[in-house]
């Protein structure tokens, strides 16, 4: 076994026990936390996988930026112990079916996938600063700047909401 | 054995590297304290710690036995685990970023092994938004410990710290985009050499010139983000108490002391690698003359620490302020000698960088003594409605001059 093996598995183990922490856990906070977990994992397998560039902005934003957001606003409304109701009675098959069909899915995928699946680094344009870049500015820089755009009218959409309930 | 130490070189120089590390960060963090209660103290016409030990030297040795002996109690209906995990990661994370930052560009050669100063590889292509992804993480601690203390002013102060972290992070990332299109890349090594493409100008080489404006946004988000003096609002003890650590006791308070200090050498490394020049000297590089200026500050600190040490009142002072002025004096005298001109030589780089560390942190210990502290509605509209415009303004107008000449 080599080390990037090790360090894979020690990482995607700890990825799939925060996912299950944050849907078992009672306290809101905890689970937020439980995501973090995830969100530091999975930046420390893009950088396994030599993306160093992903795995930074992986933890700036979702590790750092959005999951701070969901912290401050459990500790703004001070959000208790959640009750767990009495689960949905027309959720319940379908999600077992959809959860079926998934692991379904993902193992045919694993199965049929050529070549040993390995983690070791991938040194590639794609992965570099400069590859992400050239991707984004160039190749695709109008999908990019429609996106831009479209969020940009979501924030915008989001603060007239909130202003309108003042007057 | 021999193998096993071959075949592991890599590893066990960098434990021995983090180990020495630590050891360092750690002492300068204590003496740190006492620098800053001195300087603070004669600024107000006071004297600051003088009782144990000589000028109160080993006052940060009893502070920390004091830290590490008192009782510990964990207040009522808290948050366990939260608020045993929010202290260990607020300094997990201050300690893991300064191992981002390099403190010298040639390595030392030993047993066969080129050995960097710093624990990051020199080719770390992320460096600064490494160090970011740390800061980003570092809101952790404070919110957290805010939140699980299960009381009125540690949350508030948890709030206040999350809101100001987040608000003062835009401008904090926007104000070194100007430092990075000038080099062109994210890697620390590479922006001092960037700054080292006209060794005859020396100083006027650095980025602070074309990026003054980039380095008071960068300088004032940092203060903010490290929770310091003016903006030291998580834990403003005429309104909170003590803010989000008002409920934290014995080593656990202390591990959010040291987070604070050691935040406070990152920043301070991250300005004078980014604005300064990082391990340049000021002068240009055909003055060889200034090589003689560790030798020329050590050896009058030296004689001056016998002189001080020989009028002093205890027996200890006598002993110890002679004694460690003899070795500053002799080190001086000893980087002079010839045959020793490549130690010289080699510790130019760290001299500086070092330097400039300490003038930087310097001004913090500076506006702690000056500044009164931010309303909270101040802070905010500085935030966004100041500091932000200016740094993408800076970005805008970089970006566009260096689209018509080029990064120098």
């Amino acid at each position: 076994m080599t080390p990037q093996l090790l360090i894979f598995f020690v990482l995607a183990a700890l990825a799939v026990l925060g996912a299950v922490s944050l849907i078992v856990q009672k306290h809101p906070i905890h689970s937020a936390l439980s995501l973090i977990v995830v969100m530091v994992a999975l930046a420390g397998l893009y950088l396994l996988m030599g993306a160093e560039f992903v795995a930074a902005v992986q933890i700036i934003v979702y590790g750092g930026a959005i999951m701070v957001l969901f912290v401050f606003v459990i500790m703004l409304l001070n959000a208790g112990i959640e009750e767990h109701t009495s689960l949905s009675k027309f959720a319940g098959p379908p999600g077992l079916l959809l959860v079926v069909a998934l692991a379904g899915f993902l193992a045919a995928t694993i199965a049929r996938s050529t070549g040993t699946v390995q983690a070791a680094a991938q040194t590639g344009t794609m992965s570099s600063t400069k590859g992400i870049s050239n991707m984004l500015f160039r190749d695709f820089v109008y999908p990019f700047e429609l996106t831009s755009f479209l969020i940009l009218v979501a924030i915008m959409g989001a603060t007239v909401l909130a202003q309108r309930e003042k007057s | 054995m021999n193998a096993f130490l071959a075949s592991n070189a890599e590893l066990i120089i960098t434990i021995v590297k983090i180990a020495l590390l630590l050891f360092i960060v750690l002492t300068v963090n204590a003496y740190l304290t006492w620098f800053e209660r001195k300087v603070v103290a004669h600024m107000q016409s006071r004297w600051g710690p003088h009782r144990v030990g000589p000028h109160g030297l080993l006052q940060p040795l009893a502070d920390g036995v004091k830290f590490l002996f008192k009782e510990d109690p964990t207040p009522a209906g808290v948050d366990k685990f939260v608020y045993y995990l929010a202290p260990l990661l607020a300094l997990a994370l201050a300690l893991t970023s300064i191992s981002i930052i390099p403190f010298g560009p040639s390595p030392i050669r030993l047993f066969g092994h080129d050995i960097y100063l710093g624990i990051a590889p020199p080719d770390l292509n992320i460096g600064i938004l490494a160090l970011f992804a740390i800061t980003a993480l570092g809101v952790y601690g404070v919110a957290l410990a805010g939140w699980s203390s299960n009381s009125k002013y540690p949350l508030l102060g948890g709030l206040r710290s999350s809101a100001q972290m987040i608000s003062y992070e835009l401008s904090l990332t926007m104000s070194v985009v100007g430092v990075l299109l000038i080099a062109g890349s994210f890697n620390l090594t590479d922006i001092i050499n960037a700054q080292a493409k006209h060794p005859e100008r020396g100083i006027l080489g650095w980025n602070i010139f074309p990026q003054i404006l980039g380095f008071i946004c960068f300088f004032i988000a940092a203060v903010a983000e490290t929770n310091r003096v003016p903006f030291d609002l998580p834990e403003a003890e005429s309104e909170l108490v003590a803010g989000f650590h008002t409920e934290y006791a014995s080593f656990k308070f202390a591990m959010f002391f040291i987070a604070e200090y050691t935040s406070m050498i990152t920043v301070s490394s991250l300005c004078a690698i980014m604005f300064f020049g990082g391990w340049l000297s000021p002068f240009p590089a055909s003055w060889t003359v200034t090589h003689y200026l560790p030798s020329a500050l050590l050896i009058p600190a030296g004689l001056w620490i016998i002189w001080d040490g020989i009028r002093y009142e205890t027996i200890f002072g006598k002993i110890i302020l002679p004694g460690v002025g003899t070795v500053l004096t002799i080190a001086g005298i000893a980087l002079l000698m010839p045959n020793l001109l490549f130690v010289n030589e080699f510790i130019q780089a760290p001299f500086w960088l070092l330097s400039k560390i300490f003038v930087f942190l310097f001004v913090y210990v500076w506006m702690r003594g000056t500044l009164p502290r931010f309303r909270y509605d101040q802070l905010m509209a500085f935030g966004w409605k100041l500091l932000l415009p200016l740094s993408i303004a800076n970005v805008i107008v970089t970006s566009f001059v260096i689209l018509k000449w080029g990064a120098q």
